[in-house]
């Protein structure tokens, strides 16, 4: 994958700052994002890596700066185009549909990629059905990627959290998206779980050339998946480079493990 | 649909189009009004269900509907079934309008928005500004249409007979719109707004449009009930008439299709049985029937359909 690699980043975040009343989330946080690459956020809790996320998904206003994704900023994209453009992303805690079947879960992750508006679906004009019947193909092909083909019509709520997890990222990847934001995508799982979550991630970027970039507080994971590395502590960067530079960076074992 | 489904729709279907002929003629017109309630409630349901905004007001697009449908003829000698798509066309744009502010307001915030609209209708309609159209505290009585083309069948044979195509299409059509990537996509913003924008959702414009299309169902509802009843008049579309509504949805059951059907069963005939049995307290005995069934049925009677279907087939197997 190394000659894959452009020399223009794909997401490119620059001098981000974001404030919630008094306290400030993220305070001039800049860092690039290269196509083909897997790169991790980490930090201590509070360093505002989830903030980050919800700034390129739009969830939250920017104070400063700005952030851009394929050469054009997002600043003045509308949340729901988020989607269209090509960025998919998981939530820390979980944001399935509860009462809703796996496949419809999705199916709805696909929504961007289809087409028919309430009277072409009402009227079930013939694009609105080929639209659906493809979305339907599409979903049950990645449902039988990440071993969820059995559970299909089982409603979410009722699966244990590793499953429902990985719903949550075969929902993120129907958009068919250039850049998945995955957070904490280790969080609940137990130690074999992670063991595979590791090459699972590794085996989507080359299957579906994603560039990845994943919030996570396990260490392991992180700097063996991860091509570049970029740490976090009350809002600003400490550090960025190859995991093995960024694991002995004082900076980041000071974050962590407090002054020696 | 399965098989157990379409045999169960047409034994549903024969028995509906035999009905006028076997009962006396109220109680055809009382199985009109049932029809009339389940596409209001089909309506409700596509809002309040499907999508998870709620509205304590429907009662007042169902008048709109109606008074769309006596304005028409009374006034500018329209045919009947021409009314029928321009209440609906006039809701669809009302509740859209109603749907955008509503957009800032969630959960009970939007219950008390919509009341406010369920509580003013009334007063509204006896405006004396609007009082040439609306006829004021009067009303409109409106004629009752007879069959066309020489059929063999009595005027209130005939509604029922046009009240049921006009019903089934309408059911057609939201099963259609509900099944497919809309419904879907109605259900993910009920179920969490932010993940469902994330994937790319336009939650502004499908809550309004949510709301535009259960205002077009619940005006189809009010025109076609107008017609039946022969009159409209301003206390007939009282806040009650909106809380009926939303008892009828969450009996029938939320969130499904056949829930409209069980739920008009229910606001049509069991005041009337609460009536028969106590005429000094029928709003308690209904009272005690509304708890019965949410208690029995906690996820309205088609969900223990569902359930008693899907307990018949695990059997069969």
């Amino acid at each position: 994958m190394a000659g894959a690699v452009a020399s223009q980043p794909l997401l490119r975040v620059q001098d981000v700052a974001v404030r919630f009343g008094g306290i400030v989330a993220l305070d001039g946080v800049s860092f690039d994002v290269m196509p083909g690459h897997i790169v991790g956020l980490i930090g201590p809790n509070g360093a505002g890596k989830t903030t980050l996320f919800n700034c390129v998904s739009r969830l939250y206003e920017c104070e400063r700066g700005d952030i851009g994704f394929d050469g054009s900023s997002l600043l003045a994209v509308p949340r729901h185009r988020i989607a269209a453009l090509g960025i998919g992303r998981t939530f820390q805690n979980l944001a399935l549909f509860r009462t809703m079947s796996v496949l419809d879960n999705v199916m709805v992750g696909r929504h961007c990629r289809t087409s028919g508006g309430f009277f072409a679906n009402a009227l079930r004009l013939p694009f609105a059905i080929r639209s659906d019947r493809e979305a339907r193909e599409y979903a049950h092909a990645l449902l039988t990627l990440l071993g969820l083909e059995s559970v299909a019509a089982t409603r979410v709520s009722e699966l244990p959290f590793g499953t429902q997890k990985r719903v949550e990222l075969a929902r993120a990847l129907a958009s068919q998206p250039k850049l998945l934001l995955l957070d904490e995508p280790a969080s609940g799982l137990n130690h074999e779980e992670v063991g595979k979550l590791g090459a699972l991630i590794r085996g989507l970027r080359e299957k579906l050339r994603l560039t990845v970039l994943l919030v996570e507080h396990h260490m392991n994971l992180v700097m063996s998946i991860s091509d570049w590395v970029v740490a976090l502590n009350f809002g600003r960067r400490i550090a960025q480079g190859a995991s093995a530079e960024v694991r002995e960076h004082p900076e980041l074992v000071k974050a962590y493990l407090g002054t020696a | 649909m399965s098989r157990t489904n379409v045999i169960l729709l047409a034994v549903l279907l024969t028995a509906a189009c035999a009905l006028p002929f076997i009962v006396s003629n109220y109680r055809t017109f009382q199985f009109t009004l049932v029809l009339v309630y389940a596409i209001a409630l089909l309506g409700l349901n596509i809002l309040t269900g499907y999508n998870g905004q709620i509205s304590l007001g429907h009662g007042a697009f169902y008048a709109l509907g109606a008074y769309c449908a006596a304005i028409l003829m009374d006034k500018m000698g329209a045919p009947y079934w021409v009314t029928i798509p321009a209440a609906g066309a006039v809701c669809l744009v009302a509740g859209f309008l109603f749907g955008l502010p509503a957009l800032r307001l969630e959960g009970l915030y939007l219950a008390l928005a919509t009341f406010a609209l369920g509580v003013a209708t009334p007063q509204l309609l006896k405006y004396h500004h609007l009082e040439k159209w609306t006829g004021g505290v009067q009303g409109i009585v409106i004629a009752k249409p007879e069959a066309p083309f020489g059929l063999p069948v009595n005027a209130d044979q005939w509604l029922y007979f046009f009240t049921l195509a006009v019903t089934l299409g309408m059911f057609l059509l939201a099963w259609n719109l509900l099944r497919g990537r809309i419904g879907r996509a109605l259900m993910a913003i009920r179920d969490h707004h932010l993940a469902a924008e994330s994937m790319g959702v336009h939650n502004a414009l499908y809550k309004s449009l949510a709301f535009g299309v259960s205002a077009l169902y619940t005006g189809v509802a009010g025109a076609l009930g107008a017609i039946a009843v022969q009159f409209v008049a301003p206390d007939s579309f009282n806040i009650f008439l909106s809380i009926m509504l939303l008892v009828g949805i969450v009996v029938g059951g939320l969130a499904s299709i056949s829930g409209a059907l069980y739920g008009a069963l229910f606001i049509q005939f069991v005041p009337n049985i609460a009536d028969e049995i106590s005429k000094a307290a029928p709003w308690a005995i209904f009272g005690i029937f509304m708890i019965g069934f949410v208690y029995l049925m906690p996820t309205g009677v088609a969900g223990a359909v569902r359930l008693l279907l899907a307990r018949r087939r695990s059997h069969e197997i």
